[in-house]
């Protein structure tokens, strides 16, 4: 299993469980950081912290220090669909 | 029939439009004012429905109805109806964002649990259907059992309709929706959720409070209040059933500490009790709510859409590939902040010096018309120059919300906040705080002002307590006179750099040197807390509502004239009245009815009078209260290297910072009229001896009084503000405070180590 934080831009993965029961944590999952869901990490910011990936359809950005409690099964075969189709784009970032 | 005043609640997540919409239904005829106690804005507006009157809310956007901060519980309790002094909501408008209908789904499944009716505006739908995202409102509404209407509220699609079905929902039942097939369908695919029926005061219709989270849960609730119940006595009569949910869910969240406080701690034993019984039951709280909501939302949008996999927004991603790309993304973000920068600190001079020609004007008027005096004085040096230093903050204040609000409503202002955050981390602040302390550095008033994007309340109130630390354009007049007056003409690499300059420099740099550690040090301790959640949605691009941008420029104008301008003017007032009284001003103003009757038959005798009176303004200056006082703080203001004249400086110049430049213009009998490149001043603070013969002014002196004024809380149209954004007295009594020892420290150490040093 790996965190949101390793992914390579344009990766996604599948959510597995979002660590904690604090604010953030709790703010994740009201945003759709919830087991199932596929999330891929688009880039991270010119200073290397906070990320930016896609999750319901939405761009959120979040730090390194929140991503770490993301724990992901990676490649999700129609995750990796979602990543082939647009992945792309954003490869290049 | 006079009808009671119907209330309409407006909520919605960020970013949905929702601001928009609430402008559209509300025709801009709004009133705002702040919730008592909390810096949550409080926005009314009147909704046009025949035969009835309707009052509409706008709330804050938020993601979901679980309180953190005292802020979000205010907005909670608006809507359950527990705040004291605020009218029951009669009606909840839920504003959907079309193309993320299952994340705004979330929000809606608090919403249904509240037991109030709620009708869906969902907005956006023709960004939707470009994107080719087709969505099946009847179907949406038959599913959730409650009226749902398509609307685009930046291109005024579907509002009459909205309108009307606001105006259904809130009339008596027959006209009122028929949620017949609603109901049928969302308990069939409820999957075991069951629907029970409680009779809304307001509405006469039986509203639905839908059960999202498992049975066992709620039953576990019941059982929480009875115990409570049977503990607390009747005395203290529980929240509402939503809040006692939330309490239970939420650990360490508002509701909690709400119910502790309204119960006593009586009920944390058996609060854990039954988080420990659901928890053995159900699995864990934290996921539990999340997971049944998603579920939930994943089964309302069953054939509602029709779409393939997430389709990410194509124009965005392809701006996003240079506005936030490391090297392209970081220079056109800088060239953005330079050209506000720009329009703030220089462009925004004309309208200023417009401004400052019509209050010379209105000066000349009222001493062409009335005799000198003290009423004259009162109008033209208390009156007209304190409404002037009001108005003259406008076009900054405009400016800067111009530009705000273009970049928040196209979706850049969050790209922003993305890009800067990990340098705010020095400051133990979130990328968000960049755009208000920028814009400090032309003026803290707007600044401050715009601490409104940062939603996390002590990251707002560390960044509205250093904002001021900036260097804002009203210190440059200062710097600037003791500078040409005091630092050497030196220059270096061949005339390219400048000693001047430097010092300039160093007197911008100060302030942000001082702010990193003082806000970390906040954050450490008077603003303690969790860490700030930086989560941040990047929205999609879209062009700006006209609407919106005018709206928030005119509103930010307005709040600042109303609120903080009248405040402004009466400590201008009260400033004028210490420097007037109590002098003997007789001869005064003779001398000044002389001069301006042009009596003097020749011109010697012209200047001998205008030359008698500097000398009396000064002499008048030197007896007032504010000159007294000055003699008084001598000994503070000594070990800074300063005179009593100085002081006077620094304590006329509470109103506003630059005024000290008049004020030594009057105390060195040059007349109020100077500026910072008047010889006559330069040369008299040059000429300005200690009554044994030493110069007063030198290096060290110019360059602690420059540090000190970099560093004070000498605006008073900032602390106004400060006091308006904070909703209380407390912190802008704090700024003053924290700001003028540090400012006196420094100006101290600045003076003591330079004068050892410089000689």
């Amino acid at each position: 299993m790996i965190t949101l934080d390793q992914l390579r831009p344009g990766e996604a993965g599948e959510i597995v469980r979002v660590e904690g029961c604090d604010g953030i944590s709790c703010r994740l999952r009201e945003l759709g950081f919830v087991p199932g869901e596929a999330v891929r990490f688009l880039c991270a910011a010119p200073l290397g912290d906070p990320l930016n990936c896609v999750i319901q359809g939405s761009r959120i950005a979040l730090r390194g220090r929140e991503a770490k409690r993301v724990f992901l099964s990676p490649a999700v075969p129609e995750a990796a669909g979602m990543v082939a189709a647009t992945g792309s784009s954003n490869a290049r970032l | 029939m006079k009808l009671a005043t119907r209330r309409v609640v407006l909520v919605g997540n960020p970013n949905t439009g929702k601001s928009t919409l609430f402008g559209v239904l509300s025709g801009m005829n709004v009133h705002t004012a702040n919730y008592p106690g909390v810096t949550i804005e409080k926005k009314v507006g009147r909704l046009a429905v025949p035969n009835l009157a309707v009052e509409l809310v706008d709330l804050p956007g938020t993601y979901s109805l679980s309180p953190r901060s005292p802020d979000e519980l205010v907005a909670v309790e608006v809507l359950t109806g527990e705040l004291p002094g605020e009218p029951d909501a009669d009606l909840i408008v839920c504003v959907m964002n079309a193309t993320l209908l299952r994340r705004n789904l979330f929000l809606v499944s608090q919403l249904l649990e509240l037991g109030k009716p709620v009708v869906i505006a969902l907005n956006m739908i023709d960004a939707a259907r470009s994107r080719g995202l087709e969505i099946d409102t009847d179907r949406l509404s038959a599913n959730l059992g409650i009226p749902v209407f398509a609307v685009s509220a930046s291109r005024r699609q579907g509002i009459d309709e909205l309108r009307a079905g606001i105006a259904a929902a809130l009339l008596p039942p027959a006209g009122g929706f028929e949620p017949g097939t609603g109901t049928a369908t969302a308990t069939a695919t409820g999957g075991g959720s069951d629907a029970i029926a409680v009779a809304s005061p307001a509405v006469a219709s039986p509203v639905r409070v839908q059960r999202i989270l498992p049975d066992r849960f709620y039953d576990a609730c019941d059982r929480f209040s009875a115990e409570v119940q049977q503990t607390a006595g009747n005395a203290a009569p529980l929240p509402s059933r939503y809040l006692v949910e939330r309490a239970i869910l939420d650990r360490g969240g508002e509701a909690e500490k709400q119910l502790h406080l309204r119960l006593g701690v009586a009920c944390g034993p058996i609060l854990e009790a039954t988080r420990g019984a659901i928890e053995a039951d159900l699995g864990p709280l934290s996921d539990l709510e999340c997971d049944s909501r998603y579920s939930w939302a994943r089964r309302q949008v069953e054939g509602v859409l029709d779409s393939g996999p997430d389709s990410p927004h194509l124009a965005t991603e392809r701006l996003d590939a240079i506005l936030i790309h490391r090297v392209w993304g970081m220079l056109i973000f800088l060239g953005l902040m330079f050209l506000i920068f720009q329009f703030i600190y220089a462009w925004s001079g004309l309208p200023m010096d417009a401004i400052a020609a019509v209050q010379d004007q209105l000066t000349g008027l009222v001493e062409s018309v009335i005799e000198p005096g003290a009423f004259r004085s009162l109008l033209t040096d208390g009156v007209i120059a304190g409404v002037g230093s009001v108005v003259i903050f406008v076009p900054q204040i405009a400016m800067l919300f111009l530009f705000l609000a273009v970049l928040e409503d196209c979706g850049y202002m969050s790209r922003a906040a993305f890009l800067v955050d990990r340098l705010m981390g020095l400051f133990g602040l979130s990328g968000k705080s960049f755009l208000p302390l920028m814009s400090s550095f032309a003026c803290a008033v707007p600044g401050v002002m715009a601490t409104r994007v940062i939603e996390n309340r002590r990251d707002r109130f560390a960044t509205i307590l250093v904002a001021p630390l900036m260097s804002c354009s009203a210190r440059l007049p200062v710097y600037l006179l003791l500078i040409t007056a005091f630092v050497p003409t030196v220059s270096y690499l061949g005339g390219f750099v400048s000693l001047s300059g430097l010092v300039l420099m160093a007197m911008y740099f100060v302030g942000v040197v001082v702010a990193i550690p003082t806000a970390w040090i906040l954050k450490k301790t008077l603003l303690r807390g969790e860490p700030a959640p930086f989560v941040l949605e990047l929205p999609e691009y879209k062009w700006p509502a006209p609407l919106v941008v005018l709206y928030r420029v005119w509103e930010a104008c307005k709040a600042f004239l109303i609120r903080a301008g009248t405040m402004i003017f009466a400590a201008s007032i009260l400033v004028w009245a210490a420097a007037y009284w109590p002098s003997d001003h007789t001869r005064r103003h003779e001398l000044q009815r002389l001069l301006e009757a042009e009596a003097a038959e020749s011109d010697e005798q012209a200047a001998a009078w205008r030359a008698e009176l500097q000398a009396v303004s000064s002499a008048t200056l030197e007896n007032s209260l504010l000159g007294r006082t000055g003699r008084t703080i001598e000994p503070v203001v000594r070990p800074l290297g300063w005179d009593w004249k100085i002081g006077v400086g620094a304590i006329a110049s509470f109103p506003a910072r630059e005024v000290i430049i008049a004020t030594l213009g009057t105390i060195y009998s040059l007349g109020g009229d100077v500026d910072e490149e008047s010889e006559g001043l330069i040369s008299a603070l040059r000429e300005a001896e200690w009554p044994d013969g030493r110069p007063v002014y030198n290096l060290p002196v110019a360059l602690s009084i420059m540090v000190f004024f970099a560093l004070c809380a000498q605006c008073v149209s900032t602390l106004m503000v400060i006091r308006r954004e904070t909703n209380s007295w407390r912190w802008p009594v704090f700024s003053f405070v924290y700001m003028t020892v540090l400012a006196y420290i420094g100006a101290l150490v600045t003076y003591q180590v330079s004068s050892r040093w410089l000689g």
